[in-house]
Order: structure tokens, then C-alpha cells, then sequence
């Protein structure tokens, strides 16, 4: 089991009636009343000092993602992050995992290949390259992207990625999105043929397949848990990938969890039940209407999200409930570090996970709360769950350098 | 009672088989419905009393034809189908009525080839922007539930009632793919350079407006009867974005003596 850090870079102290007061924390919400340029100078620091703290505590990855006019996570260029903290990790075995730069909203897209090139180079090569389609709030609302175009533009700028990295002769790109007369960019990746492929992903089948048929991981990142999910997602992407023809390698899927870690189950609720409701109550106040911005989805995701609307029951029931449901449904995973972990196994068992994300810092957690939650994770719970996989699988989608090699025999 | 006819057509290199909707006799004229797709309504069934109409189901629309958008990859690719699709129909020259989104396009038909278009009638189109009139972007209205708000003039009436009543999950997936298929023309602002060929259509043109439009505001009818050579300007009280809705007979009527 490989087990990366997760951070979103959150707002961290918006105003308690904020979801009563405000449409949305994305794309709407005022700056200039909700939020003071230095404090943010602030969060910025907490979040990279709490990513490095993490690497230092044992983590396998540190992960920053890309989300545009929002309090929810506002790291409109993870890669401005991921330089800083490939920079601060220079001597630690810790991947830079980039989940990432979104490839239908970056124009051209070699600017893509260029900074992860570049990020590859500065850590050493220890990149992993996340590509994400983006959601239809930071796509096509905010960066204007047309709805309908936004998936064949992601394919498109993929392949132009890859091309870019691993071309050895300057060639012409004669796309129908994307236009370049000689591409020969400078630097290339250290990692050969290029750095491991992540594909984020919220349980569409289209892009199981997109990731099966390329042979990358797919990453759910699930905000509901896995119990909601562990069906139409683990059967529907294990039997994608089986007619793919890929093998069952359980380091081809990710997973996203949020993690709370004390020293007793009472204590967890005292130390995170606030900010997992400041969560889910601010964090993911975004009108359903915009997760489905016509055209975001095909024809065929439409009329099936439109006939089982089990997504969307989940995000319009979100604001009913509170710690405990998100506990009982398996959203979180907060408690003694015994607790966690066994939920954490059964999470990976069930799920068939190899990539574990974790989010150790939830909404408004303070900095030396989440400074707690990461050394309880990585000293209490960590440990129990990394040889998990590894007598059996080797994990592809990681840098090479970095790889344990605990593995028998299946490394050939 | 109209007897209305389904008429499925090949065009575009045998890749898009719209269907169209012909009901009536007399001289042709063309409906081009606008982002929420095609519905068959009184409106259009008055018109068909003594013309002809073809009302074509915007690519992507027609059942089993969904993917079909994906041939079409911007506004030129759309004007020449329609172009294509008039010869297909054997339309030379003919009245083309757009209503919103189908009256941008018809505007654009009119202007890119003016001998294919003999008159004109733009039914609150969107297709020309103004800062002090900004446009709401309607696929983006939330909660969707105030769609209707921005489209009738009462929202409480009879009208909204028939249109946004009884909205079950198939009429959804018909008209979110209704706005993704039209909206691929014109997000994220109605704005794709219309104002720059606006000059050239010389139909005879007629431009009805609900004064009441809350979705393109009625400032826009000043702006296209300013810009069209021939034009003339007829505002309607107490309407919305859908006044044909609101008032069949008397817009079909309008409608009519316009047409002559």
C-alpha cells in the first residue's frame, strides 16, 4: 500500500451562517467579504508546512490538486505548490503527486508537459502525473470552457502531453482543439518514458475505460466514502478493466478518503466533528445545477444520472446531516487510530485500493490540529496498513525510484 | 387539428439525420427552435394553417441521433448545414422564423447568404452583447426550478404551468441535452460575432420582443432593428421570452401580415 497526503487548501474560517448567507463556495463567493489577502498568504504557508510535515512523518506522496474561484480548496495552480514542495523534499523518499493541473482548462497544453517536465526535474524524479478532465465549475464556468467539448478536449490534450515528453523529433500538432507548428519542448521528464499517469475521477465510466484502455490509474476521489460507492464503482472499474484485458493490480486505483485520527473515538469527536460539518455544510455548498452543467456529461452519463440520481441525492442530502451520519455512512473516517485503521483495511480490501489518498486536514482544522492528525496517522495507523499488496503486486503507477522492494518475484 | 409529419433527412456527408417537423399548406417558411428545444405548439400549428412549415430538430436533438452533435464543431460548420439541410428540403429561398437560440441562427443564415433567406423574423434572439445588458447565462440558472421566472411573464399562470408543471426525469435529459447541443455554439456568452455581419442580411425583417423578457432583455430589440438594413420592431406588453407561448394568435397573426 502506498499511502499519499491530500490537501485542498481550504478557506479555513469562513463566517458560521456562510451557507445560509452565500448561493456558493464556488465560483461566487465574494473575496473581498470573506477573505483578507494576508490571512490567505497564511493558509497557503499552513498548507505547504502540513504537506511537509506529512512527507517528513512518512508519507509516500504529497498531493495538490487545481480549483478556480472558490473557498472549498483555491490552489488555482497546484504546480506553483508542487515546485515549493519538491524543492522541500529534496531528501525525502516522498512522491510529488500533482492531481493535478486540469488539461481542458491549460492553454496550450504543453505548458502542462512543461511545468510536470520541469517538477519531475527539480524533484529528482519523483513526479507523478496527475490529469485531470476538471469540474464543470472551474472548466466551463470559470475558465469558459464549452461543456460538450471538454471531455474530447481532455483526450486531445493527453495525447499531445505524452507526444511532447517522449517525442525525440520536433513535430507539428494538427489537432482539432489545439494547433502548434513544431513542438520540441524543453526540459524533458527524468522519469523514462514519462512519469506515472493518475486520472482523478467522480465514478463515470468513461473515464474507467479512458484509464483501463491507457493502462494509468484512476483515482475516486470519493467525498461520500466508499459504502455508497463500493459497488457501482469497484465492479463497475474492476470489470472495465478486466475487458480492457488489464490484470487486477490493486495500485490501479486510488482512493480518496478523509481522516481523522485522536487518541480515542469520544476524543476524535471532540477534535474533528466541527470541521468535518464545516466540510461538507460550506465546503461542498455549491448549487447541484452546476455539477451538471449540460453538456459536461455525455449522452449516455446524462440520461443515467438523470434516471438513478443516487450522486445527486448525496450531495442534496448533505446538509441534514451531521457528524455521527458522516461517520455511519462512511464519508469519514474519524477515531482512535484501532478504529481507523480497521476501517482503512476494510476500505482498501473492499475497494480493492492500492494508491490510498488521505486528507488529513478537513475545512477549518487549525494547523497543530492537523499537525496532530498526521503524526497519529503516520506513526499509529500507517504501519498496519502498508504491506497490504505488497508480497503480491508491484506498484507501476509510482515513480521507480521510490518503489519498495519488499516484492517477490512479481516485480518481473 | 394540424396533421403534423415526422421527416427524417441525411445530410452532412450521410453523418446527421435530423428529423423535421412538417405540418400544413401553402408557401414554405422555416421555424428554428431556440435552446430548449422543439416543441410543437399552438403557436406553430396557427402558422401552419397557411404556410407550410418545416420546423428542423437542432443536430443532436433527434432520437438515436445524440452523438451526432460531435460532426459539427462550430457556428461556420452549423450555418452550412443548415444551408445543406434547405436544399435537402428544397428550399431556395424562404422565410426563416427564429425564436432565442434559432433566431440567432436564423440572423446568421440570413447574413452569411442573404439569397436563401427571403424574409426575416427574430423572435427575442440572442446573438449580440451588451455590457449594460448582460445576458443571463441560462444553463447555468439555479436553482433550476427559476428557470421558468426568466422565461414567462406570469410564473404562476397557466402557461408556465403547461411548460414547467410536470417536469418528470426524460423531459430533463431532453432539454439538458437541448441546451449542451445549442449551447456548443455559443458558450459561455451568446456573443460569436453576429454584430459583425449583422449588415449584410437585406430580408425584409421583423423583430418581436416580450417587454417583459427577463432571460434577453427587451433593450436588445432597439439593437437589432438598428443594425438590420430593413427592419421593423414590434414590442409586445405583459410577455416574456416566450410570448409566442404567451399569445399564439396574436404573434401568428403578426406573424402572418408580416409574410403577406
Amino acid at each position: 500500500m502506498y499511502i499519499s497526503t491530500f490537501h485542498l487548501m481550504p478557506h479555513r474560517e469562513l463566517p458560521d451562517d456562510f451557507e445560509k448567507r452565500y448561493q456558493s463556495v464556488w465560483v461566487t463567493p465574494p473575496f473581498h467579504e470573506l477573505a483578507d489577502a494576508r490571512r490567505v498568504g497564511q493558509y497557503y504557508n499552513w498548507t505547504l508546512d502540513e504537506l511537509i510535515h506529512a512527507a517528513k512523518a512518512g508519507s509516500d506522496g504529497i498531493c495538490t490538486n487545481e480549483h478556480h474561484q472558490n473557498a472549498y480548496g483555491f490552489m488555482p495552480n497546484p504546480n506553483v505548490m508542487g515546485s515549493v514542495l519538491a524543492r522541500a523534499t529534496q531528501d525525502l523518499n516522498c512522491a510529488i503527486v500533482q492531481m493535478g493541473a486540469s488539461l481542458p482548462g491549460t492553454q496550450p497544453p504543453i505548458r502542462i508537459a512543461e511545468e510536470y517536465a520541469m517538477l519531475d526535474s527539480i524533484s529528482g524524479g519523483r513526479l507523478v502525473a496527475g490529469m485531470p478532465l476538471g469540474t464543470p465549475m472551474d472548466i466551463n464556468i470559470c475558465y469558459g470552457v464549452t461543456p460538450i467539448e471538454q471531455r474530447e478536449r481532455f483526450r486531445e490534450a493527453h495525447d499531445l502531453i505524452l507526444k511532447a515528453w517522449t517525442s525525440k523529433e520536433v513535430f507539428p500538432w494538427n489537432g482539432k482543439y489545439f494547433q502548434l507548428p513544431m513542438v520540441n519542448i524543453w526540459p524533458r521528464p527524468i522519469q523514462q518514458p514519462h512519469p506515472p499517469i493518475w486520472i482523478p475521477g467522480s465514478g463515470s465510466t468513461s473515464t474507467f475505460d479512458y484509464a483501463a484502455s491507457h493502462d494509468h490509474c484512476y483515482c475516486f476521489l470519493s467525498y461520500f466514502g466508499y459504502k455508497s460507492v463500493s459497488r457501482p464503482v469497484r465492479d463497475k472499474y474492476w470489470e472495465v478493466c478486466q475487458q480492457n484485458g488489464r490484470d487486477l493490480n490493486p495500485y490501479r486505483m486510488g482512493f480518496l478518503q478523509l481522516v481523522g485520527v485522536s487518541e480515542t473515538d469520544a476524543q476524535a469527536e471532540k477534535d474533528y466533528a466541527k470541521h468535518v460539518e464545516y466540510f461538507y455544510h460550506k465546503g461542498l455548498h455549491v448549487p447541484l445545477e452546476w455539477f451538471g452543467v449540460p453538456g459536461h456529461q455525455d449522452y449516455k452519463s446524462l440520461a443515467n444520472a438523470m434516471r438513478n440520481p443516487a450522486m445527486a441525492q448525496n450531495i442534496g442530502s448533505l446538509k441534514e446531516k451531521r457528524y455521527k451520519d458522516f461517520l455511519d455512512d462512511r464519508f469519514v473516517i474519524c477515531g482512535s487510530p484501532a478504529t481507523v485503521r480497521d476501517q482503512l483495511k476494510e476500505l482498501c480490501q473492499t475497494m480493492r485500493v492500492g494508491n490510498l489518498m488521505v486528507l488529513l486536514h478537513m475545512g477549518s482544522m487549525p494547523h497543530e490540529l492537523t499537525l496532530k492528525n498526521i503524526d497519529l496517522f503516520f506513526k499509529e495507523v500507517a504501519p498496519a496498513l502498508r504491506p497490504m499488496w505488497e508480497d503480491e503486486w508491484e506498484n507501476r503507477w509510482w515513480p521507480a525510484g521510490l518503489r519498495r522492494k519488499t516484492l517477490q518475484g512479481a516485480a518481473a | 387539428m394540424t396533421t403534423i409529419t415526422d421527416r427524417r433527412v441525411s445530410v452532412w456527408q450521410n453523418k446527421i439525420h435530423p428529423n423535421v417537423k412538417v405540418a400544413g399548406t401553402g408557401p414554405p417558411l422555416v421555424f428554428l427552435h431556440g435552446a430548449g428545444g422543439l416543441r410543437w405548439d399552438p403557436f406553430l400549428d396557427l402558422l401552419a394553417a397557411r404556410h407550410t412549415v418545416y420546423a428542423p430538430e437542432h443536430p443532436g436533438l433527434t432520437e438515436g441521433e445524440e452523438e451526432s452533435i460531435s460532426h459539427l464543431d462550430n457556428l461556420w460548420d452549423l450555418v452550412l448545414y443548415y444551408y445543406e439541410l434547405f436544399d435537402v428540403l428544397g428550399l431556395k429561398s424562404v422565410p426563416v422564423i427564429g425564436h432565442s437560440f434559432g433566431g440567432m441562427m436564423a440572423a446568421e443564415l440570413a447574413a452569411s447568404n442573404p439569397e436563401r433567406v427571403s424574409k426575416l423574423v427574430l423572435m427575442c434572439p440572442i446573438g449580440l452583447w451588451r455590457d449594460d445588458a448582460p445576458i443571463p447565462n441560462w444553463m447555468l440558472i439555479t436553482p433550476a426550478s427559476d428557470m421558468v421566472k426568466y422565461l414567462v411573464y406570469d410564473p404562476a399562470g397557466p402557461v408556465a404551468q403547461q411548460m414547467f408543471g410536470a417536469p418528470d426525469p426524460e423531459m430533463q435529459i431532453r432539454l439538458i441535452w437541448s441546451m449542451a447541443c445549442t449551447g456548443k455554439f455559443v458558450w459561455p456568452i451568446p456573443d460569436k460575432g453576429l454584430k459583425k455581419r449583422i449588415h449584410r442580411i437585406q430580408a425584409p425583417t421583423m423583430v418581436l420582443w416580450g417587454k417583459q423578457d427577463k432571460l434577453v432583455p427587451v433593450r436588445y430589440a432597439e439593437e437589432f432593428g438598428r443594425r438590420i438594413p430593413r427592419s421593423k420592431v414590434e414590442i409586445i406588453d405583459q410577455a416574456g421570452h416566450v410570448f409566442p407561448a404567451e399569445y399564439p394568435e396574436r404573434v401568428a397573426g403578426m406573424v402572418e401580415d408580416f409574410l403577406g
